[in-house]
C-alpha cells in the first residue's frame, strides 16, 4: 500500500498534534482561564450597580460615572450628570457600567495582540507554534470575511485614549477628600491603574500608525513631533502584550479593592485616618 | 551505452556560473543587453557565500570624507595589493565602484545614512578614509538580495541547485557546460555562446576557514581544465579574525568592522599588541601611540590610523606570531575586545550580527567580554586570469568575475574591495560577454564524446563497488594544506604538500559514494573533491615557486619582498599530458600615470602635485 | 566532554519513509547540523540536508527539530537534556525532496509576484537622500535571510491549504512587500495588492512568525500589522475614504 501523503516528513497530524517536547499547551490554557475569569468577573461586577465607589475612590469599571446609579445618594460626587434618568427602560440592568463598559471592551476585543491570544487560546487556530489547529478541515477564511470588522480596530481607539485621561482624572481627585490632600492605598491602587492602562493604550498599533506609521518619511531628517511620538508609541507597543496582561489583571483587582472598601470587608490604609 | 541526446539540454545565449554577487551582476548585464541568460548556482538563490560578507563595499564616493576620490582608493588598493594588482583592473575598480553602489541604491538597496541622508561610509583596514557603503554588518545579504530581487524581474532563468562539471568547448570556443541536479542526480547540457564563471574561491581546502561547502574551486578547476590560464593562486588571504572556539565554528569571521569601529587586539598580557608590528611601509600612517590612534576614532583628522587596521596580512601574521611566542588565549587566538572600548547599546546597533553571532554560536557577550579570534582563511586572490576591460580568459567565450578571477587585489586584497570587485567586474564580465556574443559568427555546437567521458567520470563513483570514502579524503585534504601551505611556508614543507595532493589525487581516482544519485551528498562530495585538488595543487605549485614573501604569500626561507618577483606573476596551465604546469611570467610595466599615482605621497596627491590631470 | 546521544531523523522522499535512529558521539560546543555532518560522515553518506554559511547568516539549513523550525547551525546541543532523544524533521510547510531537504521553489515563485522597486527619480545633484530615520524600519526587514521557517510556521501555509490555494503569501513576503512599501523612495501604489493579490486579510495575527524568526524581526507588529493598517486606510476606513472622495 502507497503510505499516506500524510506520513511524508513524518509530521502529526490532527488538532494538538505535533512533535513539540516543551509545554506550549501552558499559553493557551493560561490565557482561557484568565480570559473567563475577567469575563464573569467583570459581568458580574458591572451588572451590580453598588458598591462602586469608596469615599475619594471610584471603581475603573464605573468610570466615567454618567449618572450615578438608581437610589445611590453618595455616588452623586462622582456623577457627570447627576442621577440616574427616570427614562431607563426597565428591562435593561440599571446599573452605570453598562452605559460605558462596551468603549473599552470593544477596544479590547479588537486589539491586535488579544486577538492573536484568543484566536490561539479559544479558535485554536493555531492552539500553539507548529501545533496541529482545531477544525483544521474546515475552509479558512481569516480575517476577511465574517471577521472583517476587526478592521474597525482604530475606531474604538479614541474612546480608549479619552478613557485614560478619565483614569488619570479619577487617579488625581482620589488624592482628595473632604477639602483635605492625602493619599490611601486607594489612590496608589488607581494611579498604578491609569498607569497601565495608560501604557496599553497608547501601545496600540492603530495609534501608532495613525499618529506616524502611516507616512513613509516621518522625520525626512527633522525632529519631527511625528517621528517622536511614533518612536514612543513603539516603545509602548513593543510591550503591549505586557501591558494588556498587567493592564487587564490591575483594573480587576482595582474594581475589587474599592468594591471590598465599600462593602466593609477590608479598611482602607490613609492619611485621613478614616 | 549512453546516449547524449537523451540527456537534458537547455539552450542560452549567456550561462552564469555561479549565483554570489558576481554571477548575478554579470546575467543582469547579459540580461540588459537583450541575451537569453541563465544561472547556475549549487544551492538556493539568495544563500550564496556573497551573504557572509559584512564589513560593507568600497567606493570613493567620498560622502564621509570629501577629501576621498578614485585615484585615493585606487592607491591604497596598490599598496594593500603590494603592487601586484593588475594595474588596469585596479583603476577600472576604483573608478567604477561608486556608480555601481549607486545603482544598488537605485534598485533597491537601503544602505546606512549620513545625517545628511546620504550613503554613510565606514572605515576599514587600508583604506585612507572612511569609505565603505555598508548595512550595519550585513552588507553582503543586502546586496545579493537586492541583486536577487532586481534579477528575477529581468527575465534571467535561475538554475538552482545544479552543478557544473566541465566547459564544453568546439573547438578553441566555448560551446556549453555540462552539470548535474542536485536533487536528481540527473545530467544536464547548457548549450551556450559564452559562459561567465563566478563560481568564487577554494577556501574548502583548508581545515580553518570561512567559506562555506560551496567554495570548492569548481569555476578555477573548470577553467583549467577547459585550457584557460590560472594566476597569482599563491596569494591566499588569511582573515586575521576568525572566531577559534567552539571548535564546530572555528573559523567563521568576525568582521573587521569591529575593528572599524575601534575594537582592539591584545594578548593574554593584556598589551595591545599591534604596536609592536608596524612595518616600514606602513609607519608614516599609523598611530605610535594609543592616544594617537584614540584621537583618529574620534575623528581627529591630523591623526593617524590604529594598528589594528593594518592590512590582513599584516594582522594575520601579528596574531600567528603573538600565539607562537606563547601569548595567545586559551583557544588558540587573541583577545579582541570591543566590550571595554563602546557602551553595550552602540556595539549591538552596530555590530548586530556579530553580537548574535557570539551570544547563539559561542555563548560569549561581546559587549561584556572579549572575543577570542585567530586568522582563516579567507579568501583567493589568485584564480583565473582574465583581461581587465572585458573578463575574458585565454578561452574564447570564457569569462569569469569576482573572487574567481586573478589580478584585481594583487597579493593581498583590501576588506570591502571584494563587494565592489563583484559589481565592478560582475558588469563588465557581461558586457564582455555580449560583445564576444555580438562578433561571434557561426554559433559552437556541443561534442558528444566530450560530454560522454565527463558523465562516465562522473558516475563510476557511484557505480564502483568499493572505494575510498569522499569525507575522508577531504579531511586528509585539509590536514595537507594546513600543515604545508599555511600562512608561513617553506620550501620543503610545500614540496611535502605538492607530493601528498599528488598521492591524494590517485586516491581521488578511487572513490566511491554508496546510494543513489538523488540528492546524494557523499557523491557531491567526491565530485567537488575534483575541483578542490586542482585548486589545491595550484596553490602550492605556485607557493613554492614564488621565492619571496608578498602580501599574503609570506615563505620563511624567503622573507621579505623581492625587487625582481615585482615584475612577475606564476601561471598555471594543464600541459598536454594532462600535468600542471607553472611559469613564471613577465608582467607588462604599469601606465607611468597610475604608477605615479600608486607611488605618491598622500599629500602629493591630495594637493594636485601628482595625478592631477589623470581622469 | 563527549557523550553519545540518540537522533531520531526522518528519511525518505516524495514517495515515503519513516524515521530512523542514530547513536552518535556529541562534542561540547556542537550545533545540531555539526552532529548531522558527522552522521553523515560517518554512518549515513548520503543523508541529504541543505546548510552553506553555519552562522546562521544564510538560512538554508532550516528544518523542524523537536517539533519546532528551527536553523540547525544555531540550535545549540547543550539546549538540550543529556538523556533527550531529538527528532529531526523536515518543514511540513514544503513538499520533501529527500530527507531534510524539502522543495521551497513556491517561494520564489510568490517573490517574482511582487512587482519590482520603483524609485522616486534623484535629487538635482544626481544622489538619493533618505534618513535613518526613516529607513530603520525598512532595514529591518531587509535583515531576512529568506530561511522560510515563517512560512514553514504560518498555520495558513501550513495547515489551511494557504500554499496550495495560492491565497496567501505567507509572512516573508509581507514583510518583503513592507519593505518596499514603507521605503522612502519607492513610488508604486501596493496597498490594493496586498489585500487582493496577497492576502493581507488571511494572517490572523497569531504570531509564530514572529516567534520562529532567527534574524528576530518583529514580522508581525512591525510589518504585517502596520500593512493590515495601510489596508483599512484604503478599504475599511469610511472617514479616511469619504475624506479622499472629497479633498482628493
Amino acid at each position: 500500500m502507497a503510505p499516506h501523503p500524510s506520513a511524508i516528513g513524518g509530521h502529526a497530524q490532527g488538532f494538538g498534534a505535533t512533535e513539540r517536547k516543551d509545554g506550549w499547551w501552558v499559553e493557551p490554557i493560561v490565557t482561557v482561564v484568565v480570559f473567563l475569569a475577567f469575563v464573569v468577573y467583570t459581568t458580574w461586577a458591572a451588572l451590580q450597580g453598588t458598591h462602586y465607589h469608596w469615599g475619594p475612590y471610584l471603581s475603573p469599571f464605573y468610570s466615567p460615572l454618567l449618572f450615578a446609579a438608581p437610589g445611590d445618594a453618595a455616588g452623586l460626587h462622582h456623577s457627570w450628570f447627576g442621577a440616574w434618568p427616570s427614562w431607563w427602560p426597565s428591562f435593561v440592568p440599571a446599573s452605570p457600567a453598562v452605559l460605558i463598559l462596551i468603549f473599552p471592551g470593544s477596544f479590547r476585543f479588537t486589539c491586535y495582540y488579544y486577538r492573536k491570544a484568543y484566536y490561539r487560546a479559544f479558535t485554536g487556530s493555531p492552539p500553539g507554534c507548529a501545533v496541529g489547529p482545531l477544525a483544521g478541515r474546515r475552509p479558512y477564511r481569516g480575517e476577511t470575511f465574517l471577521l472583517l470588522f476587526q478592521n474597525l480596530h482604530r475606531y474604538t481607539m479614541p474612546f480608549a485614549v479619552l478613557l485614560v485621561f478619565i483614569l488619570s482624572y479619577d487617579a488625581v481627585v482620589s488624592y482628595w477628600w473632604d477639602g483635605r490632600v492625602g493619599v490611601g492605598v486607594g489612590s496608589i491602587v488607581l494611579t498604578l491603574n491609569a498607569i497601565l492602562i495608560g501604557a496599553y493604550t497608547f501601545g496600540c498599533h492603530s495609534f501608532r500608525h495613525l499618529i506616524g506609521g502611516r507616512t513613509d518619511c516621518m522625520s525626512c531628517g527633522k525632529a519631527t513631533l511625528k517621528y517622536g511620538a511614533w518612536k514612543r508609541a513603539s516603545w509602548f507597543n513593543e510591550r503591549h502584550m505586557e501591558f494588556a496582561w498587567l493592564s487587564l489583571v490591575w483594573v480587576m483587582v482595582a474594581d475589587l479593592y474599592v468594591r471590598l472598601l465599600s462593602m466593609g470587608v477590608i479598611t482602607d490604609l490613609n492619611t485621613w485616618g478614616r | 551505452m549512453l546516449n547524449v541526446s537523451e540527456i537534458q539540454t537547455i539552450d542560452h545565449d549567456v550561462l552564469v556560473v555561479g549565483a554570489g554577487g558576481a554571477g548575478l551582476r554579470a546575467a543582469i548585464e547579459c540580461s540588459a543587453r537583450k541575451l537569453s541568460t541563465g544561472v547556475v548556482s549549487k544551492s538556493l538563490l539568495g544563500k550564496a557565500h556573497t551573504v557572509m560578507a559584512e564589513g560593507g563595499m568600497a567606493a570613493a564616493m567620498g560622502n564621509v570624507d570629501q577629501r576621498d576620490n578614485w585615484k585615493v582608493h585606487f592607491r591604497d588598493t596598490m599598496r594593500g595589493g603590494k603592487f601586484l594588482n593588475d594595474w588596469r583592473m585596479a583603476e577600472l575598480h576604483a573608478k567604477h565602484a561608486p556608480a555601481r553602489v549607486h545603482e544598488l541604491e537605485e534598485w533597491g538597496a537601503v544602505f546606512d545614512r549620513t545625517k545628511e541622508g546620504l550613503i554613510s561610509q565606514r572605515n576599514f583596514g587600508g583604506h585612507r578614509y572612511p569609505r565603505l557603503a555598508h548595512v550595519g554588518d550585513r552588507t553582503g545579504l543586502e546586496l545579493i538580495r537586492t541583486l536577487q530581487d532586481h534579477g528575477v524581474h529581468s527575465g534571467i532563468s535561475f538554475h538552482m541547485e545544479c552543478t557544473g562539471l566541465e566547459i564544453l568547448k568546439d573547438g578553441d570556443r566555448v560551446a556549453g557546460l555540462l552539470g548535474y541536479w542536485r536533487e536528481t542526480g540527473r545530467f544536464v547540457i547548457f548549450r551556450c555562446k559564452a559562459v561567465i564563471l563566478a563560481t568564487g574561491g577554494g577556501g574548502k581546502a583548508w581545515p580553518v576557514t570561512s567559506n562555506s561547502w560551496e567554495y570548492t574551486g569548481d569555476g578555477t578547476a573548470m577553467a583549467y581544465n577547459a585550457g584557460a590560464e590560472l594566476m597569482d593562486l599563491e596569494f591566499t588571504q588569511f582573515h586575521p579574525t576568525g572566531m577559534v572556539w567552539p571548535l564546530s565554528v572555528r573559523g567563521i569571521l568576525v568582521t573587521e568592522g569591529v575593528r572599524g569601529d575601534g575594537g582592539v587586539l591584545k594578548n593574554n598580557k593584556g598589551e595591545r599588541f599591534m604596536f609592536n608590528y608596524i612595518s616600514e611601509r606602513f609607519a608614516p600612517e599609523t598611530a605610535a601611540t594609543v592616544e594617537e590612534a584614540d584621537r583618529w576614532l574620534k575623528g581627529d583628522k591630523t591623526a593617524r590610523r590604529p594598528p589594528e587596521l593594518l592590512t590582513r596580512d599584516e594582522v594575520a601574521r601579528a596574531i600567528t606570531a603573538e600565539v607562537k611566542a606563547g601569548r595567545g588565549s586559551p583557544h588558540g587566538g587573541v583577545f579582541l575586545d570591543i566590550a571595554s572600548r563602546l557602551p553595550a547599546d552602540v556595539i549591538k546597533k552596530k555590530l548586530p550580527s556579530m553580537y548574535h553571532q557570539f551570544i547563539e554560536l559561542a555563548e560569549v557577550d561581546i559587549t561584556k567580554e572579549p572575543m577570542e579570534v585567530g586568522p582563516t582563511l579567507h579568501y583567493f586572490m589568485g584564480g583565473i586570469k582574465v583581461d581587465a576591460d572585458s573578463q575574458m580568459s585565454s578561452v574564447p567565450g570564457l569569462f569569469g568575475a569576482g573572487e574567481c578571477t586573478a589580478g584585481m587585489h594583487g597579493a593581498n586584497r583590501l576588506g570591502g574591495n571584494s563587494l565592489s570587485d563583484l559589481v565592478v567586474f560582475g558588469k563588465l564580465a557581461g558586457e564582455g560577454a555580449a560583445n564576444y556574443i555580438e562578433k561571434l559568427g557561426t554559433p559552437p555546437k556541443v561534442p558528444d564524446a566530450h560530454v560522454t567521458s565527463a558523465v562516465r567520470a562522473a558516475t563510476d563513483i557511484l557505480n564502483r563497488e568499493s572505494g575510498a570514502n569522499p569525507y575522508l579524503l577531504h579531511e586528509k585534504l585539509q590536514e595537507t594544506m594546513a600543515k604545508g601551505v599555511g600562512i608561513v611556508r617553506v620550501k620543503e614543507e610545500l614540496e611535502q604538500a605538492i607530493a601528498e595532493i599528488e598521492a591524494h589525487k590517485k586516491e581521488a581516482e578511487t572513490l566511491k559514494a554508496p546510494g543513489a544519485s538523488q540528492y546524494n551528498p557523499g557523491w557531491h562530495e567526491a565530485l567537488a573533491m575534483r575541483s578542490l585538488l586542482v585548486t589545491s595543487e595550484a596553490v602550492a605549485r605556485c607557493a613554492l615557486m614564488r621565492e619571496e614573501s608578498r602580501g599574503a604569500h609570506t615563505r620563511l626561507d624567503h622573507p621579505g619582498e623581492s625587487k625582481e618577483w615585482v615584475n612577475f606573476n606564476c601561471v598555471v596551465t594543464r600541459g598536454p599530458d594532462g600535468a600542471m604546469r607553472v611559469e613564471k611570467r613577465p608582467r607588462p610595466p604599469g601606465p607611468a600615470g597610475l604608477v605615479a599615482i600608486a607611488n605618491a605621497k598622500i599629500e602629493d596627491l591630495e594637493s594636485g602635485a601628482v595625478g592631477a590631470d589623470a581622469k | 566532554m563527549a557523550t553519545t546521544r540518540t537522533f531520531r531523523i526522518w528519511r525518505g522522499d516524495a514517495r515515503g519513509g519513516g524515521f530512523e535512529q542514530f547513536e552518535i558521539q556529541v562534542d561540547e560546543g556542537m550545533v545540531v547540523l555539526d552532529v548531522l555532518h558527522r552522521i553523515q560522515a560517518q554512518q549515513a553518506n548520503d543523508l541529504a540536508l541543505r546548510w552553506n554559511c553555519k552562522a546562521g547568516k544564510c538560512g538554508s539549513c532550516s528544518m523542524e527539530i523537536n517539533g519546532k523550525p528551527k536553523l540547525a547551525c544555531m540550535t545549540r546541543m547543550n539546549s538540550f537534556a543529556e538523556s533527550e532523544t531529538i527528532t529531526v524533521q523536515p518543514l511540513k510547510t514544503f513538499p520533501v525532496m529527500k530527507d531534510l531537504v524539502t522543495d521551497v521553489s513556491w517561494n520564489y515563485a510568490q517573490n517574482k509576484r511582487i512587482p519590482k522597486f520603483q524609485p522616486r527619480p534623484r535629487d538635482p545633484d544626481g544622489a538619493y537622500r533618505m534618513y535613518q530615520e526613516d529607513v530603520d524600519r525598512v532595514q529591518e526587514f531587509r535583515k531576512c535571510i529568506e530561511c522560510y521557517l515563517c512560512q514553514d510556521v504560518c498555520h495558513v501555509l501550513r495547515d489551511r491549504h494557504g500554499r496550495e490555494q495560492n491565497t496567501f503569501v505567507g509572512p516573508r513576503f509581507l514583510i518583503r512587500l513592507a519593505s518596499l512599501e514603507m521605503h522612502p523612495l519607492d513610488t508604486a501604489d501596493r496597498i490594493p495588492a496586498v489585500r487582493d493579490e496577497f492576502g493581507s486579510g488571511m494572517c490572523n495575527i497569531t504570531k509564530c512568525c514572529t516567534e520562529v524568526c532567527p534574524e528576530h524581526i518583529h514580522i508581525t507588529d512591525n510589518g504585517i500589522i502596520p500593512l493590515k493598517e495601510r489596508v483599512v486606510d484604503r478599504f475599511y476606513d469610511p472617514i479616511a475614504m469619504l475624506m479622499r472622495k472629497i479633498f482628493g
